[in-house]
């Protein structure tokens, strides 16, 4: 039975069986021979419609997910955005840290040690980190801005989340120098 | 090649003319050469997958076409490379005009339709072709929409008004249809949802910026009378206040629209409730 199915004997050989006596075994009509000595490439598999559901379901758990953020074009909309985020995200932490680091060590964090330790730093290290913080707080600040225009109904074009996106990282540059070096 | 073609113009005048030889019967030496376009060899890098090897990874397969043997859009591209290279490349189409919304894909990075945009003609650079971002694929380039047309089907996108007109049909005023203007040529290709990250992130509660400006096209019909019922289905965490106007959607958008105003609409309209 098995090596039938293998080569594909097994049409043919049902379609013998069920001849007219007339034709004996030599006498087979030119598709059944064809069908025995041919062997099908594709098997095919019969499902009733009621099937159709289960098979639908088993392929959907095997499903991929196509990639997203890796793949898109880095533009100004979701860069800015996720940056809006993360930035809220930092500027957060840090409040956060630092009043609980005050609350539980006020012998260590507060405004008199701190002073005396940002004193003792060197210049160049002094510059950065005011502009390490001021960088996130100035462009989170100025995209608040943005989103309240926004959400009153202004700037609701392509080009106006665009220019307000570049108008809000000039004014964080700008921002940040001052608040880095002039303060 | 400039040439060529009004020695070809020439030579079809000269057979048009009356009593003059057949074109077939001039020598071979002063027929017009036909037309030789050199060959243009283009990469296109597109994303496979194959549901009946669910356990091989997605890749990406690397064709080669002759851009001057093939139409100008990335959909004649696909189309040829189905016909001459390789029939197991699976992507829907349809219309290849962008009316139908079938060929919704990822093209060098940004979501449009197959059928619209143009190839990259440099042949130095490949194009990379990927299915919509973040959705369950079906094969190859085809993913999985029944979420969206979910979605979809949940705004109730059709007239709803319990008091017709006693004759004839709904009147509108000219100022309250160009209010539609902008809303209704969406054909759903779910090119803007698929753009957006907070789509890709929340799709199961988050309807997507394609679904909300159908819902908004709705609630601000003049003929329709659900209005507030519409937007008492918005008022939640999720289904609309996942929108953080990022504006992915009109960025991509192959019909021009602009789903985030069409959002940014409904939530002032919300905040006035």
């Amino acid at each position: 039975m098995l090596s039938t199915r293998a080569v594909g004997l097994g049409p043919s050989l049902r379609q013998a069986a069920f001849a007219p006596a007339r034709t004996h075994a030599l006498a087979l009509s030119r598709p059944a021979i064809r069908m025995a000595l041919t062997k099908r490439a594709i098997q095919t598999e019969s499902h009733p419609p009621s099937a159709a559901m289960e098979i639908l379901n088993k392929q959907r758990l095997k499903r991929p997910s196509s990639p997203h953020f890796t793949i898109y074009e880095p533009q100004l909309t979701w860069i800015g955005s996720i940056f809006n985020r993360a930035t809220g995200g930092a500027l957060s932490a840090l409040l956060y840290s630092f009043s609980l680091a005050y609350l539980f060590f006020p012998g260590t964090f507060d405004s008199a040690h701190i002073i005396e330790f940002v004193a003792g730093l060197p210049e160049g290290v002094k510059y950065a980190g005011k502009a390490l913080l001021a960088a996130p707080f100035a462009f989170h600040s100025f995209n608040g801005i943005r989103h309240l225009l926004w959400d009153s109904g202004k700037f609701l074009t392509l080009k106006g989340a665009y220019s307000s996106g570049y108008a809000v990282l000039g004014a964080t540059a700008v921002g940040t120098a001052y608040l880095a070096f002039a303060m | 090649m400039q040439a060529s073609v009004s020695a070809l113009r020439a030579a079809t005048k000269r057979v048009s003319r009356p009593h003059t030889r057949a074109f077939s019967s001039t020598l071979p030496a002063f027929q017009a050469e036909p037309l030789q376009k050199p060959i243009l060899n283009k990469e296109f890098k597109i994303y496979r997958w194959n549901p009946d090897e669910p356990s091989k990874k997605p890749t990406l397969q690397s064709y080669t076409i002759d851009l001057n043997q093939c139409g100008p859009m990335i959909l004649d591209a696909l189309i040829k490379i189905k016909n001459d290279i390789d029939p197991t490349l699976t992507f829907r189409r349809s219309c290849r005009e962008g009316i139908c919304g079938s060929c919704a894909m990822n093209i060098n990075g940004q979501n449009t339709l197959a059928c619209l945009c143009r190839i990259d003609r440099n042949s130095s650079k490949d194009t990379k072709v990927y299915p919509l971002p973040h959705m369950y694929i079906v094969k190859d380039l085809v993913p999985d929409l029944t979420q969206f047309y979910q979605q979809y089907k949940s705004i109730e996108p059709y007239l709803q008004n319990d008091n017709p007109p006693e004759k004839g049909e709904f009147i509108q005023s000219q100022e309250d249809r160009r209010k539609l203007d902008g809303l209704y040529e969406c054909i759903l290709c779910a090119c803007c949802s698929t753009s957006c990250p907070s789509y890709w992130w929340n799709q199961d509660e988050y309807l997507g910026p394609a679904t909300l400006m159908q819902a908004y096209r709705w609630i601000i019909d003049s003929r329709d009378a659900k209005g507030a019922q519409r937007k008492e289905k918005l008022q939640n965490e999720m289904s609309m206040y996942r929108c953080h106007t990022i504006f992915n959607c009109a960025r991509t958008c192959p019909k021009g629209l602009n789903p985030a105003r069409a959002i940014a609409e409904i939530k002032l309209q919300l905040a006035a409730d």
